[in-house]
C-alpha cells in the first residue's frame, strides 16, 4: 500500500464506523421509548451519518474516477467494509443500543481528539474538529443513560448488565490495530490507539462504576471487522441499505 | 352567570382575542379542541411509520439525512401538539392510552403502505401539501397554545413538501422505470390525499360549531378545492397525470371540477379496515410497551438522586 | 412497572446573546439534566438558541385570569407614563 492507499483505507475505517452505527440508530426512528428520546437518538444518527458523508467525500476525492460519497457506502460488498463489529450489532433493545453507543462514543471521541491534536492531515483534522463537538455531546448523553439505567430499577440494571456482558466481547477489537491503522499511525495522520486504549478503559470504568455495573473480567476479543470479516448481521444491513442502488443500478435519485 | 360567561367568551372570539389555558371556556370547546389537537398529535406520530419504513433504504446519503430529519420533525410536531393539548387538562400518557386502545383516531392516510421509494416523494408532495393547506389557517386558530404550536409546525414543515417534490422531480427526469414509479405513486396517493380534508361539508356535523369558535377557518370542501387547484399545475410540471378522468378546469367556477370521492373506502379505513391499520397501531403499542422499563428506570433514578440530595442538605 | 409519567417542563430559549430567554414550549423529562438535553434536541434543531432554561411546570405560578381587570386595567389611564404625553416645541427635535 502506498501512502495514498493507506489514507484512503484509513478514512474508510473512520467513515464506515459512523455510517453503520448511524444506520443502526436510524432504525429506532419512530420506535423510541418516549418521544423526546426518539428525537435525541435521531439527532445522533444525523450527526454520525453527516460525519460519514464528509469522510466519504474526502475518500472519494483521493480515489478519483467514479468514486463518490454514495458509491462507497452503497456499492461496496461486505468484505470491503472496515467498520468495527461493535457498530453492526443489532439494536436488540434500548439497553444494547445505549451500551453500544457508549462504548463507541468513548472510542469515537478519543480517536477524533487525537486526530485533531496530532494528525498531520489537515482535512482529517478539519473533519475531526467538527466531529469532536458532536461526539462530546453524544458521550455525555450515552454516559448519562448508562448511569440512569444501571442505577435505575432492578429490571433496568439486569438488562444493562446483560448488554454490557454481551457487547464487551466486541470492545477488544477497538484497539487491535489493523495493518492500515498501524501504517496510518506511523505516517502521522492516524490516531494513536495505544494511548486511546488506556483512556478508554479509564472512562468506561468510571461510568460503569457510577452506574453500579460490573466490568466483565474476560479479555477475549471478537475481531475481524477492520479487515472485512463481519458478523452475519452485516449482510442484512447492506441488503437493506443498498437495495435501491442494487435494484436500479446507475440512476439518480 | 353561565350564559353571561358564554357570551363573553364568544365576544372574545369575534374580536380575535386568543383564548388561553386558564381562561373560562365552554366545556364543549375544551373537548372539541382536546379531541382535535390530540388527533393531530397522534397523526404526526403514526405518520412517522410509513416514511420511517424507508429511512434505512434511502437511495443515497443526501436523501437519507433529509428523510431522517423529516421524520424526526414529525416527532417534534407530535410533541408540540401533545404539549398544547396538555394545557387543556389531559396528560400525554392519557392521550397515548386512548390512541393505543383505539379510542382516539389519527389521519387515515397513514394506513396506506409505502411500497416504493417514489412513495417518499408522493407523501412529501401530496400528503404534506394537503397537511399544510389544513395547517396554515390553524396558525390563527382561536386557542393560543394550539395556534403557537402550529406556527412552529408550519415553519418547520416548509422543507417537507419541497423535499417530496424534489424526489418526484428527480424521478420524472430519470429513466422510464423511475417515471413509471412516480406515476404509480401518484395513482395510489392521490385519492387518499384529497380524502385527508375529511367528509364533504354536508356530512361534517361538527364543522359549523368549530367555524363559529374559529377553531377552523375554512370548511373541508374549501380546503380540498384549494389543494386540487394548486396541485394540478405542479403535476403538469412533473409531466404526470392525476388519476381522475373528471378533472377539468371550470371557467365559470374558476376552479377545477373533480370526480366523486369513494367515501366508502374512506369510511372503511377510518373504521380500521385499511391496509395497514393493524400494523401501525401495533408498532406504536410495541414501542410504548418496550419503552416502559426505560421510562420507569429514569423515574426511579431521578427519585434516588433527589432523595440523596435532600438527605445531604439535611445533614449539612 | 410504576407507570409514572415523567414530569412536564417549560422551556425558555435565548435566541442570541443580548436577548431575553423566551418561552418556546414544553416537554417531558425525568430530571433536570435530561430536561435541558431534551430541550436542546427538541427546540434548537435549527439553531434557534444559544442558551436554555428549563423549569418544572409545577413551579410556575400565575395570576388568576379573573383578576385580569383589577390587575391590568388601572395602568390603562396613566398616559403620563408615556413620552408622547408631554408637549414640547417642534424646534426641539430629538428628546
Amino acid at each position: 500500500m502506498d501512502q495514498k492507499e493507506v489514507l484512503f483505507d484509513y478514512i474508510l475505517h473512520l467513515a464506515d464506523n459512523s455510517m453503520i452505527i448511524g444506520q443502526r440508530n436510524s432504525e429506532w426512528c419512530g420506535h423510541g421509548p418516549v418521544l423526546e428520546q426518539d428525537i435525541a437518538l435521531t439527532n445522533i444518527a444525523l450527526d454520525l451519518i453527516g460525519e460519514a458523508r464528509s469522510l466519504y467525500q474526502y475518500a472519494a476525492e483521493i480515489k478519483g474516477g467514479n468514486c463518490t460519497e454514495d458509491s462507497l457506502p452503497f456499492l461496496r460488498d461486505i468484505r470491503e467494509f472496515r467498520n468495527l463489529l461493535l457498530v453492526e450489532q443489532p439494536n436488540t433493545d434500548w439497553a444494547y443500543t445505549i451500551v453500544r453507543q457508549f462504548f463507541f462514543d468513548v472510542f469515537h471521541y478519543l480517536v477524533n481528539k487525537d486526530i485533531l491534536d496530532n494528525s498531520n492531515d489537515l482535512r482529517l483534522k478539519e473533519i475531526a474538529a467538527k466531529t469532536i463537538k458532536e461526539s462530546t455531546y453524544h458521550l455525555k448523553w450515552s454516559s448519562e443513560w448508562v448511569i440512569r439505567l444501571g442505577d435505575g430499577t432492578d429490571i433496568s440494571k439486569l438488562k444493562m448488565q446483560t448488554a454490557v456482558d454481551d457487547l464487551w466481547d466486541f470492545t477488544g477489537e477497538l484497539f487491535i490495530l489493523s495493518e492500515t491503522e498501524q501504517k496510518a499511525m506511523d505516517l502521522g495522520f492516524g490516531a494513536d490507539l495505544k494511548k486511546a486504549e488506556q483512556l478508554w478503559h479509564e472512562k468506561v470504568k468510571e461510568i460503569l462504576n457510577e452506574a453500579c455495573l460490573t466490568i466483565p473480567s474476560t479479555d477475549f476479543a471478537q475481531q475481524g471487522g477492520k479487515t472485512g470479516i463481519h458478523s452475519e448481521h452485516f449482510g442484512y444491513i447492506l441488503a437493506e441499505m443498498q437495495f435501491m442502488q442494487r435494484a436500479y443500478p446507475g440512476l439518480e435519485w | 352567570m353561565e350564559i353571561n360567561l358564554e357570551e363573553q367568551f364568544q365576544a372574545k372570539i369575534e374580536q380575535e382575542i386568543k383564548i388561553e389555558p386558564r381562561d373560562w371556556m365552554p366545556e364543549k370547546y375544551r373537548k372539541t379542541l382536546l379531541r382535535q389537537i390530540s388527533q393531530h398529535a397522534h397523526s404526526e406520530i403514526v405518520g412517522m411509520l410509513p416514511e420511517g419504513n424507508w429511512i434505512t433504504r434511502a437511495p443515497n446519503l443526501r436523501r437519507k439525512v433529509a428523510l431522517l430529519a423529516k421524520v424526526q420533525d414529525e416527532a417534534g410536531h407530535g410533541l408540540y401538539l401533545y404539549s398544547a393539548a396538555e394545557t387543556l387538562g389531559m396528560s400525554r400518557d392519557q392521550m397515548l392510552e386512548e390512541l393505543h386502545t383505539g379510542k382516539a383516531k389519527y389521519s387515515s392516510i397513514f394506513n396506506y403502505p409505502t411500497l416504493t421509494w417514489a412513495d417518499m416523494g408522493a407523501i412529501g408532495w401530496l400528503v404534506d401539501g394537503a397537511a399544510i393547506m389544513n395547517q396554515v389557517p390553524l396558525c390563527r386558530t382561536s386557542y393560543g397554545p394550539y395556534a403557537r404550536a402550529m406556527v412552529r409546525v408550519c415553519k418547520e414543515e416548509s422543507f417537507h413538501q419541497r423535499q417530496g417534490y424534489e424526489i418526484m422531480l428527480t424521478l420524472c427526469k430519470g429513466s422510464e422505470a423511475q417515471k413509471a414509479m412516480a406515476q404509480d405513486a401518484l395513482n395510489r396517493w392521490w385519492w387518499p390525499s384529497i380524502m385527508m380534508f375529511g367528509p364533504n361539508d354536508d356530512n361534517s356535523p361538527n364543522s359549523a360549531q368549530s367555524m363559529k369558535w374559529k377553531i377552523k377557518r375554512f370548511s373541508n370542501d374549501e380546503l380540498r378545492q384549494k389543494f386540487i387547484d394548486v396541485t394540478v399545475s405542479q403535476t403538469e410540471i412533473l409531466g404526470l397525470t392525476i388519476p381522475d378522468k373528471d378533472l377539468k378546469w371550470n371557467e365559470s367556477r374558476g376552479h377545477y371540477d373533480f370526480g366523486t370521492i369513494n367515501w366508502e373506502e374512506f369510511n372503511n379505513v377510518v373504521a380500521g379496515k385499511g391496509p395497514c391499520n393493524k400494523e401501525r397501531l401495533n408498532a406504536r403499542v410495541k414501542a410504548w410497551e418496550n419503552g416502559a422499563w426505560v421510562r420507569d428506570a429514569a423515574t426511579a433514578y431521578a427519585e434516588k438522586r433527589a432523595n440523596k440530595k435532600n438527605n445531604s442538605t439535611e445533614a449539612a | 412497572m410504576t407507570n409514572k409519567e415523567w414530569p412536564l417542563w417549560e422551556v425558555f430559549i435565548r435566541a442570541k446573546q443580548g436577548l431575553n430567554h423566551k418561552h418556546v414550549g414544553s416537554l417531558h423529562a425525568a430530571d433536570q439534566t435530561m430536561a435541558i438535553e431534551n430541550a436542546r434536541d427538541v427546540y434548537t434543531r435549527r439553531m434557534e438558541g444559544v442558551s436554555i432554561w428549563v423549569v418544572e411546570s409545577k413551579y410556575i405560578h400565575a395570576n388568576e385570569p379573573s383578576e385580569q381587570d383589577a390587575l391590568f386595567d388601572p395602568a390603562n389611564d396613566k398616559v403620563y407614563r408615556h413620552p408622547t404625553f408631554y408637549i414640547l416645541p417642534e424646534e426641539l427635535n430629538h428628546m
